[in-house]
């Protein structure tokens, strides 16, 4: 709707940087903490990794008023519906960042009990591998997401793309392209 | 009830005791269990079969219909805990050994008791057939059974008699089948690598 | 829903039943008495063994008072060692006509923002008064003891580390000395030693990480930022010496992975004196706050006889009076060589929970002190070849070498047949593994008994009666870690 189809002049341009701008630097994190994981994303809450520079140290414990799900260790088939739940429950915009390897893909547990990705269940928009990773990693990973909000479209909803793509693009982009997000049923 | 100061406990060293042991090339080694109780062994029902065990007093093999009479005589002699209950499925390894007189079954439930005023501990053995798999609960001697033998319901599927809540614990509760039986599969999803052919 | 004084009414109702029926004092009832449940439809079979008892309700959900079967409510009320025996809890004691019977069960979790993972608690309330409590679990079942047969014991400290991930070398180290005693090894003094030295760091950091999160879930943020402030210095050691902060794979059947590196006494005296320092600041903190205090004594209190009958070991059963650890009771290792003091409480409630917990930590300090002095040179695995790879510089000198290198890492090392039931103490409790081996390089079965699995069945016990609010305070000094609960 609306803002895309508009050419970018002044005015137009500036509210988009706007909107981003305020987005990217206040993402507040939901409480999905399921495992190891987790642990090592209390840490990067605590005071060595502080992730409240970043603007992003209030953990909403209501996926109503969070912006971004981190699911932070490993999806069994039990938890599985929750974690649907929860991302449904939350407010447009929103993200996801896979923590760690079982939640990207299962990880060292491949068997009956564990989701094999948590991108089955609901779209990922960063990836961060380690077992766990270092708050370092989930610092990278969370400044990834920085970038991707500060390059997307504002209103990217849609079956495929993450918007355009502008040519040049600053620091922090990671060699290989940002996970494409891919087409959930409502 | 205050359990024995580790003075009871006999230096078990193999070896010179590490305090003072020089730069010694010929490495002597320590042992690591905790020294078995001195007291003499238990046998509280004179006709179930036990032996020695590893980190245990002893290990008792009851028949199934003596299994609530046994545990419930240790703990008359002193067993106040019980550490666990969890079981075995020995589908795949059916000649393991076992006193002469106990018949080797599918399943075997195996109850950890610990007596904090002997500080001691005694394995309980029981075979379970695969065609009738039920047993006593011990939540009436040891409420704290109760979970312990949920989840050995959960996983293999042997029901406990008297058992106040036999549910699933861990697993969906419409799930089907078994987990930790040795018939059901691990449920490994194949994963594709780039240079590897076929499932890991 | 109701005014005051109908709450109050009913909390003395049900603690009247209760209350006679503990003035008798009995043992636990047998589960087989009365045939007949006083209600008729609850479809409770008491015949004959082929039968199992069902209950009203699934696993997964909870009913009112009115609706359920006795035995669930056996379970729950009174604690199960205050009925008689014989006795059946008649549910017509319980006065059902009153008019506060609008009872209300919520659900909490098991995405909640107190940090004890993924843990649901359904309660039964009577406004702020909890009635009922059901624990379900199994959000994080991962089927680590699945994986453990299909691993050898070369990785399976792996899979095992991430059970209690607070306190992963725990896990590691109960494993290794299962396997170690199927195989019936002996280490040399100095492996031991190091895996004392990381077992009493690791006590540290899990302690300090539950006073983290008991403060926040208090409310004192600050105690947090403390807490894993604290914590970082000592996963910096274990990054050092293992080379991960988290789930270490460093403890290993036949010593430990990798020596102690340079300059390790420093470190540790470093580590020493801050933390203990820091104690210090957390009694003026929390200890002689008079907040914290009126929230936490009285509250979530158990006696010692409930607590050895509910198979309860660790911190709560040490604070109901039961001086019980097994560092000093039973000791592994070479615990009884070591000179330290078993903190023990009086009341059974969660200011003796976190008093224990806060002194262990001084404990432990004391005791990595002097094993640091004590810490004999040596190998730090065993030199057996058939258990312990080989150095990697002499794979490129010997045939031999590389061989051995290469069935370890592949094929995994033989362990004769046995079963074996090893347990050591945890910052929760008694942790075991009962593990079977066939004479394969992997375990026929590895099963870990997790103390926070069975610490949970505390919970009903300890919050009925209590408020609500007090719930979370009972819960997180239970310290109940989702890991080693679903494994």
């Amino acid at each position: 709707m609306g803002l895309e189809d508009l050419q970018h002049n002044f005015l137009t341009g500036r509210l988009e940087d706007l909107v981003k701008w305020a987005r990217r630097n206040s993402v507040w994190p939901a409480t999905f903490g399921l495992a190891c994981c987790a642990i090592e994303m209390m840490a990067v809450g605590a005071a060595d990794f502080d992730i409240s520079r970043l603007g992003m140290e209030v953990f909403r414990a209501s996926p109503r008023q969070a912006d971004l799900m981190i699911v932070a260790g490993r999806v069994s088939q039990k938890m599985a519906p929750v974690l649907r739940q929860v991302y449904d429950q939350m407010m447009e915009p929103k993200w996801v960042i896979s923590m760690g390897v079982c939640a990207s893909s299962g990880g060292m547990f491949n068997n009956y009990a564990i989701v094999q990705g948590v991108d089955q269940i609901v779209p990922v928009d960063v990836y961060a591998p380690g077992c766990p990773p270092s708050p370092e990693t989930l610092l990278h990973a969370i400044l990834t997401l920085h970038e991707k909000i500060r390059t997307g479209a504002i209103t990217r909803r849609g079956p495929g793309g993450t918007g355009e793509q502008p040519e040049q693009l600053a620091g922090w982009v990671p060699e290989e392209p940002d996970a494409v997000r891919v087409a959930t049923p409502r | 009830m205050s359990p024995e100061e580790a003075s009871q406990a006999a230096p078990a060293a193999a070896g010179p005791s590490p305090s003072d042991a020089p730069a010694a090339h010929a490495a002597p080694s320590v042992s690591q269990a905790p020294v078995p109780s001195q007291s003499p062994v238990l046998s509280p029902l004179p006709d179930v079969q036990t032996s020695p065990g590893r980190w245990a007093s002893e290990i008792a093999f009851p028949p199934r219909e003596r299994y609530h009479d046994l545990v419930a005589a240790y703990k008359a002699s002193g067993f106040e805990q019980l550490s666990d209950v969890t079981a075995v499925d020995y589908l795949t390894h059916p000649g393991r050994e076992l006193p002469p007189g106990v018949e080797p079954e599918r399943f075997e439930v195996v109850a950890n008791l610990l007596s904090l005023s002997q500080t001691r501990r005694v394995r309980v053995r029981v075979q379970v057939p695969a065609d009738d798999p039920v047993v006593d609960t011990l939540y009436d001697l040891y409420p704290g059974a109760e979970a312990m033998e949920r989840e050995v319901f959960d996983f293999f599927g042997i029901r406990f008699t008297g058992h106040p809540d036999l549910t699933r614990i861990l697993m969906p509760e419409d799930w089907e089948g078994h987990p930790l039986r040795k018939d059901y599969g691990v449920g490994r999803v194949p994963v594709q690598f780039k240079e590897a052919p076929g499932p890991r | 829903m109701t005014d005051g004084t109908d709450g109050d009414m009913a909390d003395d109702t049900i603690r009247d039943t209760v209350g006679d029926a503990a003035i008798d004092g009995d043992a636990a009832t047998t589960a087989d008495a009365a045939t007949d449940d006083g209600f008729g439809r609850s479809g409770v079979r008491r015949a004959q063994r082929a039968a199992v008892a069902e209950t009203s309700e699934g696993a997964q959900e909870l009913s009112t008072r009115r609706e359920t079967s006795p035995d669930e409510l056996r379970r729950e009320v009174g604690a199960v060692l205050r009925i008689p025996e014989g006795g059946v809890v008649d549910t017509a004691d319980i006065d059902l006509e009153r008019p506060t019977d609008e009872t209300m069960i919520i659900n909490m979790g098991p995405q909640h923002p107190s940090t004890h993972g993924v843990l649901r608690l359904m309660l039964e309330l009577d406004g702020e008064t909890v009635l009922r409590t059901k624990p379900v679990i199994g959000y994080l079942h991962t089927g680590m003891e699945k994986t453990g047969e299909e691993l050898t014991y070369v990785q399976g400290a792996t899979n095992v580390t991430r059970m209690d991930y607070i306190s992963p070398l725990t896990n590691e180290l109960v494993f290794s000395l299962a396997t170690e005693a199927l195989l019936d090894v002996e280490l040399p003094p100095r492996a031991v030693w190091i895996r004392m030295l990381m077992s009493e760091l690791q006590r540290v950091s899990s302690h300090l990480m539950w006073m983290a999160t008991n403060g926040m879930d208090l409310g004192s943020t600050s105690m947090m930022i403390y807490g894993f402030r604290e914590r970082e210095m000592i996963l910096a050691f274990f990054e050092k010496t293992t080379g991960l902060r988290m789930n270490h794979n460093y403890i290993r059947p036949g010593g430990v992975a990798a020596d102690l590196p340079d300059g390790w006494e420093d470190d540790i005296e470093v580590i020493c004196d801050t933390v203990l320092r820091r104690t210090y600041e957390y009694d003026e903190l929390l200890t002689g706050q008079p907040i914290f205090r009126e929230r936490m004594e009285g509250v979530g209190s158990i006696t010692a006889e409930e607590a050895i009958a509910l198979s309860l070991t660790g911190p709560i059963l040490r604070s109901t009076g039961v001086p019980w650890d097994l560092r000093r009771s039973m000791p592994y290792l070479t615990y009884a060589k070591l000179d330290f003091d078993v903190i023990v409480g009086t009341y059974g409630d969660n200011f003796d929970r976190y008093a224990i917990r806060l002194n262990e930590i001084r404990e432990s300090i004391g005791l990595v002190r002097e094993i640091v002095e004590r810490m004999p040179p040596g190998d730090y695995r065993v030199q057996d070849r058939k258990v312990t790879p080989p150095p990697r510089a002499r794979i490129d000198e010997s045939m031999e070498a590389l061989i051995h290198h290469f069935k370890i890492f592949t094929e995994g090392f033989r362990v004769p047949e046995g079963e074996v039931y090893a347990a050591i103490e945890s910052p929760r409790g008694e942790i075991g593994c009962y593990m079977v081996s066939d004479g394969t390089a992997k375990p026929y079965r590895m099963h870990i008994r997790g103390p926070s699995f069975v610490n949970l069945q505390a919970v009903p016990t300890m919050l009925r009666g209590g408020l609500i609010a007090d719930a979370i305070a009972t819960l997180s000094s239970v310290d109940p870690i989702m890991g080693e609960v679903d494994r």
